[in-house]
């Protein structure tokens, strides 16, 4: 047994201890469940966090290993929702497994995103540091007003597209307008289970971290240390940089899945598909540490749990977030909270020696 | 015709405010190399200055302004001083979600003082409109006064920055900040002085934004917030005319979407054009190209 652990590198016995913890959290939460012990309002956030995981993780992929600060994440996020809550819409009569059909919608809205990924990637990654961050952000608040537009239905003579409203589309007796606008898309079945969202996370971090362990994942973050240096030895930057922020996409369309068959109307809102949204998942990277997985799990189970820990200070919980958030951030990055934390440290190393 | 022009009038308004806004965010940036995501809500707490001040304790407008102008610059400086300026060789990201957590926590400050409520604004101008064209143009005292105040200020910063020794301080620290120490300048003081006037400014926008506009929560400025950033980065991100120019297209953009082509796509059509620019020109319209060197 001791032979074997050993045999293991350092990086697989660390991806093993993250996709334990994840398990773990699964059956932990899966007992409370079962006992009755947790309350309707924490049951309806388990699905929105397996969500915020999923993007956690696929941000760290663009900001952690690929260097580049995107705020557009929650626009991949909204075409994930968008495409596979449309699918899911058309197939409902035609597809009846509610399994199948699920699986499907993951699929197509995983691959759309990451269509979009690369379509606004090759652009976009021309940019760099604060010009590449406006961008991402602009391409997001484009999707999301775009997605408020549309008008989409069906009837006997096929699909329908109108910028302007439902009476426009002119469908037949008996048509069925899908996306109506600002409304969105309403009735879309609620496919997503707290199951589903783990097996999703572990499907997230098994892409995520083999990617970084690979040949791929090397170059993407040699290209990051030193652009200059990674072209000059042969690497192909513009591909890989391509390559990071597509999957990066592509994973936050999954998340988006999730959230489209979590809701039975799905609308594209300022707060759930806007740069808001984007700048709550990168805080959930950067608090969890730029570049590390694991942290980026924890921190967005720790952070979103906690205004809803906080809920019974009411109007003072978003202050005390953001509180919390300055002051972790000073305590982390400043010299001052840096030789605190030298300074903590010193303190239990002392007391370990004396105590051996 | 008509319609045209007054549209067009309207968008030069609107995109003083945002030159106004972008002023203070180009002047920060350039100087402390930080996107201050809570710029926007310091518009918005500028505007509620006023809104106290004038509507809440009937002080006249020009007094709450005035109060409004000194409450931002402290508020800015203090924001400097306590959340950024610990910071100051940490990484960007660190600092801008520093920034973030600020905007937060300014939002919720208002919202708990004057809860999530819209609140109408009563305008500060009390300049008759102007009707030209026999009165088939006419353009609003806000409008007015919106426009000259943004010239002023476009001027006057760009007179400061030239000739007096702060401006010059400032000029060298966004420079090179190690190279002004060396020289004599307090960069230290400096931020703060930029941090100061950006404020200042941020609730000057606030003011007229709301004269203009005049609904207000803690969520006005944050929008306004990022299309200034918006038109900075247009503009050339660090540059005063730049970010001026940016401004003023912005809103002219911004307007004329909305009367031409679609209300609801207006804003995306103000972000393509931000991406189109960008592409071309990857350092905005008036932004200095840096080469790059191994």
């Amino acid at each position: 047994m001791k032979t074997k652990t050993r045999s293991l590198s350092k990086t697989t016995r660390s991806n093993l201890i993250t996709y334990g913890m994840v398990v773990a959290a699964y059956i932990i939460v899966e007992i409370f469940l079962r006992a009755g012990m947790v309350s309707s309002l924490l049951e309806g956030l388990l699905v929105p966090l397996c969500m915020y995981v999923i993007l956690a993780v696929s941000l760290n992929l663009t900001v952690g290993i690929s260097g580049e600060l995107s705020l557009g994440h929650a626009g991949f996020m909204c075409v994930g929702a968008f495409t596979s809550a449309f699918f899911s819409r058309c197939m409902e009569t035609a597809i009846p497994v509610s399994g199948i059909r699920f699986f499907l919608a993951i699929l197509i809205g995983t691959v759309c995103a990451a269509l979009f990924g690369i379509l606004i990637g090759i652009p976009v990654l021309r940019l760099k540091g604060d010009y590449l961050a406006i961008v991402t952000l602009a391409f997001g608040e484009i999707i999301k007003n775009v997605v408020n537009v549309v008008y989409l239905g069906r009837d006997s003579r096929g699909f329908h597209v109108s910028t302007k409203d439902s009476i426009s589309l002119g469908l037949e007796q008996g048509g069925d307008v899908i996306i109506k606008g600002p409304q969105g898309i309403t009735g879309t079945p609620n496919d997503s289970t707290f199951l589903i969202g783990v097996i999703l996370i572990l499907v997230t971090l098994f892409i995520v971290m083999n990617l970084i362990n690979s040949r791929t994942g090397r170059a993407v973050m040699a290209i990051r240390d030193n652009r200059i240096a990674a072209e000059s030895v042969g690497i192909n930057v513009t591909k890989y940089k391509l390559l990071a922020f597509s999957v990066s996409a592509a994973l936050a369309g999954t998340a988006g899945v999730l959230y489209a068959h979590n809701l039975s109307t799905l609308q594209a809102q300022p707060k759930n598909f806007g740069y808001n949204m984007s700048i709550t998942i990168l805080v959930f990277v950067v608090l969890g540490g730029i570049g590390n997985i694991r942290g980026s799990v924890i921190a967005a189970v720790v952070l979103t749990l906690l205004p809803e820990l906080l809920r019974s200070l009411n109007d003072y919980r978003m202050l005390i977030y953001a509180v919390i958030l300055i002051a972790t951030m000073i305590f982390t990055s400043s010299p001052g909270g840096q030789e605190i934390q030298e300074r903590i440290k010193l303190f239990f190393k002392h007391r370990k020696t004396k105590e051996a | 015709m008509i319609g045209f022009i007054s549209y067009l009038v309207n968008g030069i308004s609107l995109g003083s405010v945002y030159a106004i806004i972008a002023l203070g965010y180009t002047m920060v940036y350039g100087i402390a190399k930080m996107l201050n995501f809570a710029h926007g809500d310091v518009i918005m707490i500028g505007a509620f200055v006023v809104f106290s001040t004038v509507s809440g304790a009937g002080l006249p407008p020009v007094v709450g302004v005035l109060i409004s102008v000194v409450a931002c610059t402290l508020l800015g400086m203090a924001i400097e001083r306590i959340a950024y300026k610990p910071l100051r060789k940490a990484s960007k990201l660190a600092v801008l979600i520093t920034a973030i957590g600020v905007s937060y926590f300014l939002q919720n400050v208002a919202l708990l003082i004057y809860g999530a409520n819209t609140k109408s604004f009563t305008s500060v101008v009390a300049i008759e409109p102007i009707s030209l064209m026999d009165g088939s143009l006419v353009i609003s005292g806000e409008t007015i006064v919106t426009v000259i105040a943004c010239i002023i200020i476009m001027i006057g910063l760009m007179t400061f920055m030239k000739y007096s020794k702060s401006g010059r301080a400032m000029l060298a620290v966004s420079e090179d900040s190690g190279a002004a120490q060396l020289m004599g300048v307090n960069v230290n003081s400096t931020i703060a002085l930029t941090f100061a006037i950006g404020s200042a400014l941020a609730a000057i926008a606030g003011v007229l934004l709301c004269s203009s506009y005049p609904s207000l929560t803690p969520y006005t400025g944050s929008m306004p917030g990022i299309k200034a950033f918006v038109a900075a980065v247009f503009g050339g991100i660090g540059s005063i005319p730049g970010a001026f120019i940016g401004g003023i297209l912005l809103g002219v953009i911004e307007i004329l979407g909305k009367a031409y082509i679609s209300s609801q796509l207006a804003d995306a059509i103000v972000f393509a054009v931000l991406i189109i620019v960008l592409l071309v020109k990857p350092t905005g319209l008036l932004g200095r190209q840096i080469q790059e060197k191994v």
